[in-house]
Parts: structure tokens; C-alpha cells; sequence
């Protein structure tokens, strides 16, 4: 009668620009050092993970006109750390965050193609679709789009790059040294895009790769990243890591793929997840509130509140009670380059229930900030963070755990030792890597050059905004 | 203060690189038994030639790249079957090495017509993490209009000849645009200062954001904001390299670049070459900065000079016509090739690249043939004297020029004296 035992998918982010590294701690070792990422890709790898996952922000942050000061800056360029961690690692998937507004399909497919070659069939993109005027700054296009075309050109990005992926079928190269044949077609890679962000056409010059394409996840939370998903990603790295959440967001998710053509197992939805871990479930309980204090600093909780309120409160006392009066409803000035911000769609509402709530449990601002950011999904024992992972999955609320860890780069060293053990001792998590490709880690398969890319195009075509596919 | 002429990092020793495309720069390469075709698309094979031009102590790799199939055509895809075709991007092979390598420079070309200077930046800012200090750029500029058609974002003229006045005017614009292009570049690898990472917990910082700085470039074809996202690289500005054939390309190298690669066909050509970079160098202002001119050269060697003309007429008969290059085309020993580099070099040069006619036996003739010989001469060096490219270069870390702090303006006072 029970179901059968879902096996869980686990993953490592390492952090990148965050509130939630505690960088003062003196484990606390570099951010972007190559000797991080290794230490941290080599702990995931041991720890038999799915991958390792790369945030992306192309725009330092600014509060009130000044760049941000107090969280973790700075981080290394995507394709470049996760091509070198392949040297040093030989089964972790590498999955990158790339922006489709910021970026072209060529150059980005040839990227990914390159990726998945140097890796042995390694490679996952995470298309984000941040869209915003001020990251447009840094970019030749002076490139940003309307709100409301993000999804419209991601949409066609990433059917662009699928043709591009798709322009070889992976028997082109003969290199036949007697007949001197090299390429079996001299129209190898041949394409021809016509659409409405994208009028490209020509030869893409990286044959077929191991995977024939990058695994695809999806990290938007609005209807149309919903759908954008739906459509047509394999994962999603979605915010709600909590089981009822988790579960509603589930269920809303798997529920889109049928219009698509696509089962539920398809699509993998894998929340971020921090965890804070301790001899005994008390012992992890005083040291998560440790943490959650370095992590909120008052003036850290001053400028939170300011992502809500959207104005300057640096007057107030962050040990003092919330400020009366209400959040500037105007377009988002004072805090620039965050996706946090649009989390609060209605921060009049936002702003009523924070009140409410600081003022019924008698909590300061920074008290508040504490409580209302608390990430920690998971805090316990090794035993009783194993089992809580192992209920959700079981439950539904996600298909694995993409873990961020609060110190880099050691953060993930105990996790890997204490619960992962567990884990394999329940039967969910693998105790080997049973193939050498992340589509092999993940469950998915791999696709047919011949046959995908034309069907990707009719799902697509379901919800519009498409370009169409011409010829080749 | 040394004089303009001599802006040449001094040094006992030559430089020498390898330039790695395909499986050679011979087009019938790789059809060669010692070549490896059908791996050209794994990590095995770059990272072995790597590692070979490494134990011969060269000074950097570079990797050829572009943003289309090759072509044996100067403008136009050539629909040929019969050579190499299709390529990896060459910052990631470049990444995918660095951490299996401990000494040689990595110097991946990059496209700068069609890709975006901010992301260039931060990677090969990354690629100097990832080496530890041993990253390079070689920028090169395309005027094919079927790459433009790639990116579908601006149109080119169709060109027939390449010295025809209306190339030059293309080609003189998108030299232009290539000189914003590293301009940018280099001020985004200053735009954090060294210890702009502060972590001082009683303020609760991070960063000490008055040591990033936006770089506010405003040029004809583009503007870029910054600050990088990357902080400085551990060289602070990696080694940026060019090839020229030209006044308009040398103007470029004089402008914007640390290492121009030339191709003289003797040694008054060569002489003749460097009067004429270190001319531009002066009306850019930079005649007091170093800047190194390298001599490039297709070779091909053996220790028999006939041995050496027959596989160079074996891979003529297989291509079907004689090789041809933009650069001088040397066949003979390595001991010959010693002679002709240390006759180039007397001309002003401080090094060369050179293009292994077939890698995998050309290589192997450089690190193991040409090497030991300059050594013997006392010409080339016998262990790895730095650790970063720069450092092999004889290159110091440049100040910042956004520094502020006082740290800074006494590094930045003592490096204009020693220039
Ligand atoms: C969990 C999560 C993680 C995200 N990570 C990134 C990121 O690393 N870089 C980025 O530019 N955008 C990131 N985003 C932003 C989204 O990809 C998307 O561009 C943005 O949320 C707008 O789409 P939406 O309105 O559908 O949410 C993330 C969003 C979520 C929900």
C-alpha cells in the first residue's frame, strides 16, 4: 500500500553575495579564493551530492545611493569557478546561475556546450531573468526590458539556445585521418532563428556535448516563472523549504506540467535550505540563535526593514520598536540590485503585519528582522535534521535540499559527515554515484537532438511569446 | 627613468610561448598519427599539451578561439569537411587547466566584437584566481558577417580584400572599439581595491565601499557603470595581449596592451616593427611603461632538417596546396631555430610565440629539443623564477588607479619612479 521511498536529491550553494554567511566566525575562510571552491566542491563530491550551485548577481547592491557594506561582496565569474572545480572534482553536477537578459544566445550556449564537454557531462543552468534598468548599467546594450518582457525574452533565450544545442546531433565529427573526412556535414551546427528578441542565424561552433544540453532549472516565483518552468525546466530552485509551504508550492508546480505534456517527474522542485547542526537537538536550537544574531546585526536589521519600508530609517533604534509610520508605495529607490525587494508585493500589508506581530510578542526591530528572515530549515541533531529532510521529501514539499551552509567553505564538512550517513542508513540518499552525467544524478533523460527541440517549441507555443523556429 | 626606446622589460633570457589551436596550425594536422582528433572536445587533450609546455618552462600558452567555425577563407565561412571545425570556448579550456598546472601563464583569446566587456572582466579576473595569478588575455576583433549575424545585433559591410580602403575603415573602427573595449576591462579589475575586503566586525562591514569605485566608462559604442563584481585579481591587471599585422593593430597594442605578437619575416622587418610600436607607444603616452613585443613563427621541427621539409611537403600534399601563413613559416632543427630567435631577438623582441606546426609533435620538439638548446646558449631559463605571469615577465603588480588610501599613493608614487 505505501508509496515507495523517494530518494532524496541534495545540493550545495555556495554563497555568494549574502546576509547569511557569517563572515566574522573564525572558521569563516574566503569567499573567492579558488581553494574555497574546491574545499567546498570536494566536501559535496564526498558526500556523493547532486551538484554544486552558483547564485548570480551582475550589479553590486546600493542602499540609499551607496553600495552595500555590510553583507558578503563580491563573488567569482560563474562559468570560469565552475570549469575549474570539473579539474578537481569527477561526478558533481555544476550548476550555474546565468541571466537571459544580460547575456546572448550564442555566446551563452557556447558556454554551456564548453561547460558540459570540460565536464564530462556536468553542466546545469539556472535561468534567471532579472531584468532591471540599474544591472543594465554594466552591460553594452545599456540592455534591460520592460518587467513584464523578462519571461517573454527568457522564453525565447533559452528556445534559441536549445536550437543552438540542438544544431549538432553528435555523429558530425568523422576525423578520419586515412579518407581525411573530418566533418561528416559541412552544415554542422547550421541554425536559423527568427523571433522577436532574437534574428540569428549561421553555424554553432560547439559540437554536440555529453548531455547534449545543460540540464535547465528555473528560480522565478511569479505566475510566469510558474510557467516558465513548467514549460520547460528540469529543476526548480524555488524559496520555500518549509513543509507546508514546501508542499503548496509543490503541488501548485507539478500540478502545471500536464498542459505541457510532461509528468511530474520531470521537473524537480528543490528549495535553498540552511541548517545549523549540534550534538543535541538543544544544543543546535542555542547555537541557530547564535547564529541568527551574527547574522542581523542592528544596523543589518535597520537596513532590512528599509527593503520594505523604502526609506531612509537610519534615525531609528534597531532595539527600539517599529517605526509608525508607513512604506513609501513609490518606485523602489533605496534599496537597488536585490531581488528581495519585489518578495514584498504589498509592503503596506507587509509593514501592518510586522507591526502587529513585534508589538504582540514585544519584539524590537531587530528582534523582528530575526524572526521574520529566520531561513533555518532545518536545526538539530545530525539524526533529527536526517529525519526532518527525509519526512519533507517523503511528504512532498520537495524532491531534496539545495543546502547553504552559513560558513564558507567548511560550512558543509559536518553535514556531509554526520547526516549524510543517516541519510544512506534510511535508504533515501545514494551511496554511490550510479552514473557519471548530472542527468544521471537527477533522474532525466537525456535528450533526442533530432526530435526535442521541435517539441520544446510547440509546448512553448501554448503560452506564446515564442520565437518561432524557421528551418534548418 | 629608462628612455622610450628601450621600454622593454630587460632580461638575460628570451620569452617563449606556445600557441595552441586544434591539433597544429598545419590545416592536415590532425591528420597526423601522433595527433588526436577525436579529442580535441576533451579536457585530456588540453590539459596534456598544457602540461607538456609546461615542463618545457615556457612562459604562457594561448589559446586560440572564435565565435564561428574556422575557416581557411579570411571573411567568409569555407563549408570545407576536410579540417578541423568547431571549437571550445578558450577561457573555459583555460579554467579547466589552471588547477592542474602550477607555473605556465594561461592566455585564452576573447572576442571583444561581440561580447560584453563586464563579463570578460570578471572572467579572467576568475581565471586569475583560479591559477593563482597566472591569467592572460589575448583580445582579438572579428569582421565576418556571419559571426555578426551570430549575435544578430549590429550588421557589418561585406569586405573583399584586406587591404582595401574600405576594410580599413571597418577594420580601423572595431580597433577602436576594441581599445574601450580593454579600457574597460582594465578599469573594472581596479574597480576594488586591494583591501577593499575589510570584514571589521565592530562596524559590522565587509567592505570599505569607498575602495570600489565605479568606473563610469562613456564611449561611442558603450558605457559601463561598475564596479566589477569580482574583486582584483591576484595580479591586479592580468597580462593583456594582441596580435598585429599593422599601424592600426600596433596602435592598439601601443594603447592598450602588455605583450603585442608580430610577425616579422627577418631581422630588419623585426626592427622595423618594434620603431614602429614604440613610436606609437610614445604618442600614447606610454613610453615609459613596459611593453613586450614577441615574434610569432608557424615551426616545424626535427632533428634532420630534411626530416622536417618532407612532413611539411606530406602535409602540403595532403591539403592539397602549400602552407601559407601570415607569419615567417621556419622547417628545420631546433638548434637552427635557436640560431634564427636569438638573431630575431637582438632586433628589439624580448620573446616569441610560437605555432607548433602539429602539436603533438612540435610541442614536444619545443620543450624538448628547442628548449635544452637555448639553455645551453644561457639564452633561456632553467627553473621557473616566479609564480605568477606577470612575475615570468619580468612585469610588476601595477598600483591601482583608483587607489585612495595613503598605502596606495606611496605604491603608486614609487612605481611611476622605477618605470
Ligand atoms: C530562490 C530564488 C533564487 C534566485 N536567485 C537568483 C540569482 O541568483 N540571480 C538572479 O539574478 N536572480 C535570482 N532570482 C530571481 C529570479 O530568477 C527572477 O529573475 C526574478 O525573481 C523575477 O522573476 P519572478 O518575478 O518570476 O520571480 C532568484 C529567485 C528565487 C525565487
Amino acid at each position: 500500500m505505501s508509496k515507495p521511498l523517494k530518494q532524496i536529491h541534495l545540493a550545495a550553494h555556495f554563497p555568494g553575495v549574502n546576509n547569511t554567511t557569517v563572515w566574522s566566525a573564525p572558521e569563516a575562510g574566503s569567499h573567492i579564493e579558488f581553494s574555497s571552491f574546491a574545499h567546498f566542491a570536494r566536501t559535496a563530491e564526498r558526500a556523493k551530492f547532486d551538484f554544486l550551485f552558483l547564485a548570480e548577481g551582475l550589479r553590486l547592491r546600493e542602499q540609499g545611493g551607496k553600495i552595500y557594506d555590510l553583507d558578503v561582496v563580491g563573488r567569482p565569474d560563474t562559468f570560469t569557478v565552475l570549469t575549474a572545480l570539473a579539474a578537481v572534482t569527477q561526478h558533481l553536477g555544476l550548476t550555474g546561475t546565468i541571466n537571459s537578459t544580460f547575456n546572448e544566445p550564442y555566446e551563452v550556449a557556447r558556454q554551456f556546450a564548453s561547460l558540459d564537454h570540460l565536464s564530462d557531462g556536468r553542466a546545469a543552468w539556472n535561468v534567471v531573468t532579472s531584468w532591471d534598468a540599474f544591472t543594465g548599467e554594466n552591460f553594452r546594450r545599456g540592455g534591460f526590458l520592460p518587467q513584464d518582457e523578462r519571461y517573454s525574452r527568457a522564453k525565447e533565450f533559452l528556445a534559441t539556445a536549445n536550437e543552438l544545442f540542438d544544431s549538432w546531433h553528435g555523429d558530425e565529427i568523422i576525423a578520419d585521418q586515412d579518407t581525411g573526412t573530418f566533418l561528416r556535414d559541412a552544415k554542422a551546427g547550421a541554425f536559423v532563428h527568427q523571433g522577436r528578441h532574437f534574428d540569428i542565424e549561421g553555424q554553432f561552433n560547439v559540437p554536440r556535448s555529453p548531455q547534449g544540453r545543460p540540464v535547465i532549472f528555473q528560480a522565478g516565483d511569479s505566475e510566469e516563472g510558474r510557467e516558465f518552468a513548467a514549460a520547460g525546466a528540469d529543476a526548480i530552485f524555488s524559496r520555500y523549504a518549509t513543509l507546508k509551504d514546501g508542499q503548496a508550492f509543490y503541488t501548485d508546480v507539478k500540478g502545471r506540467l500536464a498542459r505541457y505534456g510532461r509528468t511530474p517527474d520531470q521537473l524537480l522542485i528543490l528549495p535553498a535550505a540552511t541548517f545549523v547542526l549540534g550534538d543535541t537537538d538543544a544544543e543546535a536550537e542555542e547555537l541557530a540563535r547564535e547564529v541568527r544574531r551574527q547574522q542581523v546585526s542592528g544596523a543589518t536589521a535597520i537596513k532590512h526593514l528599509e527593503f520594505v519600508w523604502n526609506r531612509d530609517l537610519s534615525a531609528y533604534d534597531p532595539d527600539g520598536p517599529l517605526p509608525d509610520i508607513d512604506p513609501d508605495l513609490g518606485e523602489h529607490t533605496v534599496a537597488r540590485g536585490r531581488a528581495q525587494v519585489r518578495m514584498y508585493r504589498d509592503p503596506l500589508a507587509t509593514a501592518r503585519e510586522w507591526r502587529e506581530r513585534a508589538a504582540a510578542n514585544n519584539w524590537s526591530i531587530r528582534d523582528l528582522v530575526i524572526e521574520t528572515g529566520n531561513r533555518q530549515a532545518f536545526v538539530g541533531s545530525p539524526a533529527t535534521v536526517a529525519a526532518t529532510i527525509d519526512d519533507f521529501v517523503q511528504a512532498d514539499a520537495s524532491d531534496g535540499f539545495i543546502l547553504v551552509p552559513h560558513i564558507t567553505p567548511g560550512g558543509l564538512d559536518a553535514f556531509a559527515d554526520t547526516v549524510v550517513p543517516l541519510l544512506q542508513e534510511r535508504g533515501v540518499f545514494r551511496t554511490e554515484y550510479e552514473g557519471t552525467t548530472l542527468r544521471d544524478h537527477l533522474g532525466l533523460a537525456h535528450p533526442d537532438s533530432r526530435t526535442s527541440a521541435d517539441a520544446d517549441v510547440d509546448a512553448a507555443d501554448d503560452i506564446g511569446e515564442r520565437g518561432e523556429r524557421v528551418a534548418s | 627613468m629608462s628612455s622610450a626606446p628601450s621600454a622593454l622589460p630587460s632580461s638575460a633570457h628570451l620569452h617563449l610561448a606556445v600557441a595552441l589551436d586544434g591539433a597544429g596550425w598545419h590545416p592536415s594536422a590532425w591528420r597526423e598519427p601522433v595527433a588526436r582528433p577525436r579529442e580535441l572536445f576533451t579536457a585530456g587533450y588540453w590539459a596534456d599539451l598544457v602540461a607538456e609546455a609546461e615542463r618545457g618552462l615556457l612562459d604562457f600558452v594561448t589559446f586560440e578561439d572564435g565565435l564561428g567555425l574556422q575557416s581557411s577563407h579570411f571573411i567568409e565561412p569555407d563549408g570545407r569537411t576536410d579540417q578541423v571545425r568547431g571549437r571550445l570556448d578558450a577561457v573555459l579550456v583555460a579554467a579547466r587547466v589552471a588547477p592542474l598546472t602550477r607555473h605556465i601563464g594561461l592566455v585564452p583569446t576573447v572576442v571583444a566584437t561581440h561580447t560584453e566587456p563586464f563579463h570578460i572582466s570578471k572572467a579572467i579576473a576568475t581565471l586569475d584566481y583560479v591559477s593563482s595569478g597566472r591569467a592572460g588575455l589575448r583580445v582579438q576583433l572579428t569582421a565576418r558577417q556571419n559571426e555578426a549575424a551570430h549575435f544578430g545585433r549590429r550588421t557589418l559591410p561585406r569586405l573583399d580584400a584586406y587591404d582595401s580602403p574600405a576594410t580599413q575603415d571597418v577594420v580601423t573602427e572595431l580597433f577602436d572599439e576594441t581599445a574601450d573595449y580593454v579600457e574597460v576591462v582594465r578599469r573594472l579589475w581596479d574597480s576594488w581595491e586591494d583591501d577593499a575586503e575589510i570584514r571589521d566586525v565592530t562596524t559590522g562591514r565587509f567592505v570599505d565601499r569607498d575602495k570600489l569605485h565605479y568606473i563610469d566608462f562613456e564611449g561611442p559604442r558603450f558605457s559601463v557603470k561598475g564596479p566589477s563584481i569580482t574583486p582584483r585579481p591576484p595580479q591586479g591587471q592580468p597580462v593583456v595581449s594582441a596580435l598585429a599585422h599593422q599601424t592600426v593593430p600596433y596602435r592598439l597594442v601601443a594603447r592598450a596592451t602588455d605583450i603585442g605578437y608580430v610577425t616579422p619575416h627577418d631581422t630588419d622587418h623585426a626592427r622595423a616593427i618594434v620603431a614602429e610600436i614604440r613610436a606609437e607607444q610614445a604618442l600614447a603616452g606610454r613610453a615609459d611603461q613596459p611593453l613586450h613585443v614577441f615574434g610569432d613563427l608557424v615551426v616545424f621541427l626535427d632533428d634532420d632538417p630534411a626530416a622536417a621539409a618532407a612532413r611539411r611537403d606530406r602535409l602540403d600534399a595532403l591539403a592539397g596546396e602549400p602552407f601559407t601563413s601570415d607569419a615567417r613559416v621556419f622547417t628545420g632543427t631546433p638548434a637552427q631555430l635557436a640560431d634564427l630567435l636569438q638573431e630575431l631577438w637582438s632586433a628589439g623582441l624580448s620573446g616569441f610565440r610560437l605555432r607548433p606546426a602539429v602539436l603533438g609533435h612540435d610541442l614536444p620538439a619545443i620543450t624538448q629539443g628547442l628548449v635544452p638548446e637555448l639553455q645551453r646558449r644561457g639564452a633561456f631559463r632553467r627553473a621557473y623564477e616566479a609564480d605568477t605571469l606577470r612575475g615570468l615577465l619580468g612585469l610588476t603588480r601595477p598600483p591601482n588607479r583608483y587607489a585612495t588610501g595613503a598605502a596606495a599613493a606611496n605604491a603608486n608614487a614609487a612605481a611611476n619612479a622605477t618605470a
